[in-house]
């Protein structure tokens, strides 16, 4: 069975540049790999970008960066692609769970650059 | 509590409707204090008894337990449980027990219910004799059961077969005995009840009818011998009586209060006794010389009284209907109203079905306006319906035999539907809960039949209303639904329906012109693949342009099913089942370079499982080179037209099934649609490509093809209606046509044909109307978008794979050309399959 490679030890307080705003269709997300971390980044139609964990914690198969974004009573979420849970896209809280949140990072936009910094 | 003020009332017998008197006056208590003693013979309180034989099925006692817990504490009520009152002596007002009380009352209640009626036949006095009404009863036949092997009940009536279904489930050779010349003489007439023999007599119980007992001696084969009036005799082991009902009035009696001729305690309108601080209700009371041995009635005279004892001083028991639905070893049977046909020129209508066990009787007034009664036998499922006509007196349909004929192909649906019931309707008789109230308890948010159980109490005691309440919640959902239920989500206070006539007609082309103009806030994944469908079906644009591919559920996007671990299926198109050898070892080659699991599917095509995202571009662009489509597996979109060989191969085959389902495939395939279609085409009506089972089933006939619509398998299956019949091979193109468009104008968010035609006003008749008659005047239209679609229609693979845009899509990493580490498969049977849990090494990295 193969090791995980891309799970390793994340460097914290650190901008890391992933992409270019062009390569996100605008209210769609890709996945970035940040310091072997799989995140999920989203931009939306404004070009505000956010980050989360790409990992469903419901399905534990890395594919929130795959789901549909929107608002839920004013909240910014992607609904899982597998089993359809929503995630807050600024703090990675679970909507239908309270005890269910995964992490949360920084992202921003800089010209057409952009960086992530893992939380 | 202020005692000057309270008046002490003190109750005897804690039956059911004991209790339900008492949970009456708690709730009116706050108005009128009261300081309550309850009197109880039996060693528990009130239990449910219309279950009690439930106690024999593995229920204990405490499943049966009708007391909410705390409730006397929480009251503040005196139980005296296991203490029976034996005296009232009404100068002084005080209630004496057995146990030697005395207890002083401003107002006595009497509940004392009945005791079951044993013939003065010599021999009673064995000690495998037994009666059918507390659960200390069925304890004792439970353990003299145990060791016996033949049971007799006497009595045929409601309660005798049901103990006798009891006896059965217990293992023993059954026989029941009646003295009347058929079974449940009181509600059923001759023909049903000899109906209702052959059933019961065919699950192995012996039924005698016309037989009275004369005497029980000991036996030769059995523990005892039955003798009979006519000479003729029957060995069993044990014998429970159940040969009818007696009011417990004896106190009542000694007491001087007036009594009938029949026995029963004589209550006026308000349940009062001939002493006005004496009630009597339930089973023990005689009212307007009538008694009642059901609980519906009991628990309206509990009401009444306990309205009466506090100030309602217009509180009236109107009378009550004896109807009775129930299931008697296994069989249904209802009995309605007056059954008998005693009215004068009443009318019968009869249908028997001796093969299927089905007997049913209206009785109608003469003038065949008004129900007045009905039986039913084997199947009783219009008795919510019939017994509603027979209350409300409904004005009958113009055939009255169509409420209890079995309704023919194609025929207008029976019953008159909810709608038609006035809002005093009583549907719950049990809990005297009227339609009125039902329809408020929705309008106040009961949606759910367990809210609206526990709001209203309907439904809780016999059940046999459920169905009924379960259609007025539906009926008064649907109501609402025109307001509020129907809207997508809270972005858009529309349907599917009006959203997508919105779009059709004001020619929107995108999500955001849709939203900015008809919704709110930014969407979500209900509103956007739903809109999606809409913009597909409407204009039939790719896809994953940019504009539409946000919209996509993830299927969609990535043209491909996900699965439980991240990867992709891949469905390529086998038009009506039919390969080639090339295509299938192409398929066979792809799936080996790529390490795919391969399976043939439930429906007649090969799926391969385990595709990284990366690799199904790579994948595709073989499959589409080799001549392979995509198979819509991802989409709410036509899936697959399922073909069986037809006249080309089979003896039996009359027309030619695979070159159809090819040709209806390949017109409709990448049809976008509310949820997804599935389609199938047999030559003959054996049936072998199952098309009653399809959204749209087509069979063939010497003279053409008969077309079905709106079959479902999956999670509520359904068969198809047909739609019509004998029609040549244009026809049929040019009525699914039509069907389909219609289908996804008009249908909800994620609602398949058949639920879509289960909620169509007009049913049938009306899908008939419009396509085959083309009643709304749309048919050329609807050709016309089919034609539209039929013409734009690219496949989705073959644009994806020459699209560089679309293509920037397919990578796990939108910075690394890695795939997903936490991708891992094993192999089993010579194949991959997603690691479990357990074989994975180490846990994928934790949330912070
Ligand atoms: C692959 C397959 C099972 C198999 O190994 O045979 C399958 C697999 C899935 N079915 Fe199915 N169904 C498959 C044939 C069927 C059939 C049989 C048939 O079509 O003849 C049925 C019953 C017939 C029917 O639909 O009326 C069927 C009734 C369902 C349902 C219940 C639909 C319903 O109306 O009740 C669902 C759930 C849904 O669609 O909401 C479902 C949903 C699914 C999903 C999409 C579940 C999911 O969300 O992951 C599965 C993923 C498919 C994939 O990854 O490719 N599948 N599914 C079959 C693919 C057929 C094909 O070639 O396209
Ligand atoms: C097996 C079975 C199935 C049934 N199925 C149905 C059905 O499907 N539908 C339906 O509507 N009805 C059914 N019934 C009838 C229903 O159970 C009765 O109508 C209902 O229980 C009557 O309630 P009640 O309170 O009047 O009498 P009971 O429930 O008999 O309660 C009277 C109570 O008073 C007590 N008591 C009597 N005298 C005294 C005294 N002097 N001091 C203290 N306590 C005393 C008794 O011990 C008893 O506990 C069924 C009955 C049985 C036995
Ligand atoms: S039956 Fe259930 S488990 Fe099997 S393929 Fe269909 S949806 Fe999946
Ligand atoms: S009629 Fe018996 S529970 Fe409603």
């Amino acid at each position: 069975m193969t090791a995980r490679p891309n799970v390793t030890i994340t460097k914290r307080d650190e901008w890391v540049a992933v992409c270019k705003l062009s390569d996100i269709v605008p209210d769609t997300g890709v996945c970035a790999l940040v310091h072997g971390r799989q995140v999920a980044l989203f931009r939306l139609h404004d070009d505000s970008v956010y980050a989360i964990d790409n990992l469903d914690p419901f399905s534990k198969a890395n594919v929130l960066s795959r789901g549909i974004v929107g608002d839920m009573k004013g909240e910014l979420v992607v609904a899982s692609p597998i089993y359809k849970q929503h995630f807050n896209l600024l703090t990675g809280q679970c909507l239908e769970d309270a005890d269910v949140r995964v992490a949360a990072h920084a992202a921003r936009v800089d010209g057409d650059t952009v960086s992530v910094k893992i939380n | 509590m202020n005692n000057l003020q309270t008046e002490k009332i003190v109750v005897i017998g804690n039956g059911m409707i004991g209790q339900r008197f008492l949970e009456q006056l708690v709730s009116r208590a706050e108005s009128h204090p009261v300081d309550v003693t309850v009197f109880c013979a039996e060693a528990r309180p009130a239990y449910d008894r219309v279950q009690l034989t439930s106690f024999l099925s593995g229920k204990s006692a405490a499943d049966l337990n009708l007391v909410p817990e705390g409730f006397f504490e929480h009251h503040g009520i005196a139980l005296r449980l296991g203490d029976k009152a034996v005296a009232i002596d009404r100068e002084r007002k005080v209630v004496r027990s057995a146990r030697g009380h005395e207890l002083p009352y401003d107002k006595l209640v009497l509940a004392t219910g009945s005791y079951p009626f044993v013939p003065k036949v010599p021999g009673t006095e064995w000690q495998d004799c037994f009666v059918y009404r507390a659960i200390e009863d069925l304890e004792a036949i439970r353990v003299a059961a145990k060791t016996a092997k033949v049971g007799t009940v006497i009595g045929g009536g409601l309660l005798g077969l049901e103990a006798a279904k009891a006896l059965h489930d217990l293992g023993l050779k059954t026989h029941v005995v009646e003295f009347a010349p058929r079974l449940m003489a009181v509600q059923l007439d001759d023909s049903g009840g000899r109906l209702l023999r052959h059933k019961i007599e065919a699950l192995g119980v012996a039924v005698h009818t016309s037989k009275a007992t004369k005497e029980i001696v000991k036996g030769t084969t059995c523990r005892y011998k039955l003798l009979f009036a006519d000479g003729s005799e029957l060995e069993t082991d044990l014998i429970v009586f159940s040969a009818g009902i007696r009011p417990r009035d004896q106190l009542a009696k000694a007491a001087g209060l007036t009594i009938g001729e029949r026995g029963g305690i004589a209550v006026n309108d308000h349940c009062q006794t001939n002493d006005p601080n004496i009630y009597a209700l339930g089973e023990c009371a005689l009212w307007s010389g009538r008694l009642y041995g059901l609980v519906a009635p009991g628990y309206q005279m509990a009401e009444v009284t306990a309205r009466h004892l506090t100030g309602e001083t217009d509180a009236r028991f109107p009378g009550a209907d004896m109807s009775t639905k129930l299931k008697l070893l296994g069989v249904d049977v209802a009995s309605i109203g007056d059954a008998h046909g005693v009215a004068p020129d009443a009318l019968n209508y009869v249908f028997t079905d001796e093969a299927s066990g089905i007997y049913k009787k209206l009785v109608v007034s003469g003038d065949r306006k008004r129900l007045l009664g009905a039986v039913l036998v084997g199947e009783a499922d219009d008795y919510g319906s019939l017994l509603q006509l027979t209350l409300n007196a409904i004005a009958l349909p113009e055939h009255p035999e169509d409420l209890i004929l079995p309704a023919r192909e194609g025929g207008a649906s029976k019953g008159m539907g909810v709608d038609a019931l006035p809002d005093a309707a009583l549907i719950c008789s049990c809990n005297n809960v009227s339609k009125g109230a039902l329809c408020c308890a929705v309008a106040d948010g009961a949606t759910s039949l367990g809210a609206l159980k526990k709001n209203t109490k309907a439904a809780t005691t016999c059940g046999g209303c459920a169905p009924l309440v379960k259609q007025i919640l539906d009926a008064q959902l649907k109501k609402q639904g025109v307001d509020v239920k129907n809207y997508l989500c809270e972005h858009f206070d529309y349907s599917r329906q009006e959203l997508f006539h919105l779009t059709r007609v004001g020619g929107l082309k995108t999500f955001d012109q849709i939203i900015s103009k008809h919704g709110k806030g930014r969407g979500c994944d209900i509103c956007k693949p739903a809109v999606a469908g809409i913009l597909a079906a409407c204009w039939n644009e790719f896809v994953l342009k940019p504009k539409h591919a946000p919209l996509q559920d993830t299927n969609d996007y990535y043209l491909a099913n996900m699965q439980k671990d991240g990867t992709y299926s891949i469905v390529p198109r086998v038009p009506g089942g039919e390969i080639t050898p090339e295509k299938l070892i192409v398929m066979g080659e792809v799936a080996k370079k790529f390490g795919l699991y391969t399976k043939i599917t439930g429906a007649q095509r090969i799926d391969l499982f385990g595709a990284r995202v990366e690799q199904l571009p790579l994948i595709w662009k073989e499959l589409v080179d080799a001549g392979f489509e995509s198979g819509h597996a991802y989409g709410k979109a036509l899936r697959t037209v399922k073909s069986c060989v037809g006249s080309t191969w089979c003896r039996f085959g009359v027309q030619d099934s695979v070159t159809m389902a090819v040709n209806v495939e390949n017109r409709y395939r990448g049809l976008r649609s509310p949820h997804k279609l599935k389609m199938a085409v047999s030559g003959c009506t054996r049936e072998c490509a199952e098309a009653q089972g399809k959204d749209v089933g087509i069979i063939a006939t010497e003279k053409g093809w008969n077309l079905y619509v709106c079959g479902n398998g999956g999670i509520k299956p359904r068969h198809a209606d047909l739609l019509v019949k004998d029609i040549d091979d244009a026809t049929l193109i040019k009525y699914i046509d039509r069907f389909l468009m219609f289908y996804i104008r008009t249908g909800d968010r994620l609602q398949r044909t058949a639920t879509w035609l289960d909620n169509l006003e007009g049913g049938i008749d009306y899908v008939r109307k419009v396509v085959c008659e083309d009643s709304l005047g749309l048919g050329a239209e609807l050709e016309a978008d089919m034609q539209r679609f039929v013409d734009t229609y690219e496949c989705e693979w073959k644009k994806a794979i020459n699209d560089p845009e679309t293509l920037k899509r397919f990578h796990h990493f939108v910075n690394s050309d890695a795939p997903d580490s936490n991708v891992v498969f094993v192999a089993e049977r010579g194949q991959i399959r997603p690691a479990r849990e357990d074989e994975r090494e180490g846990e994928p990295e934790a949330v912070v």
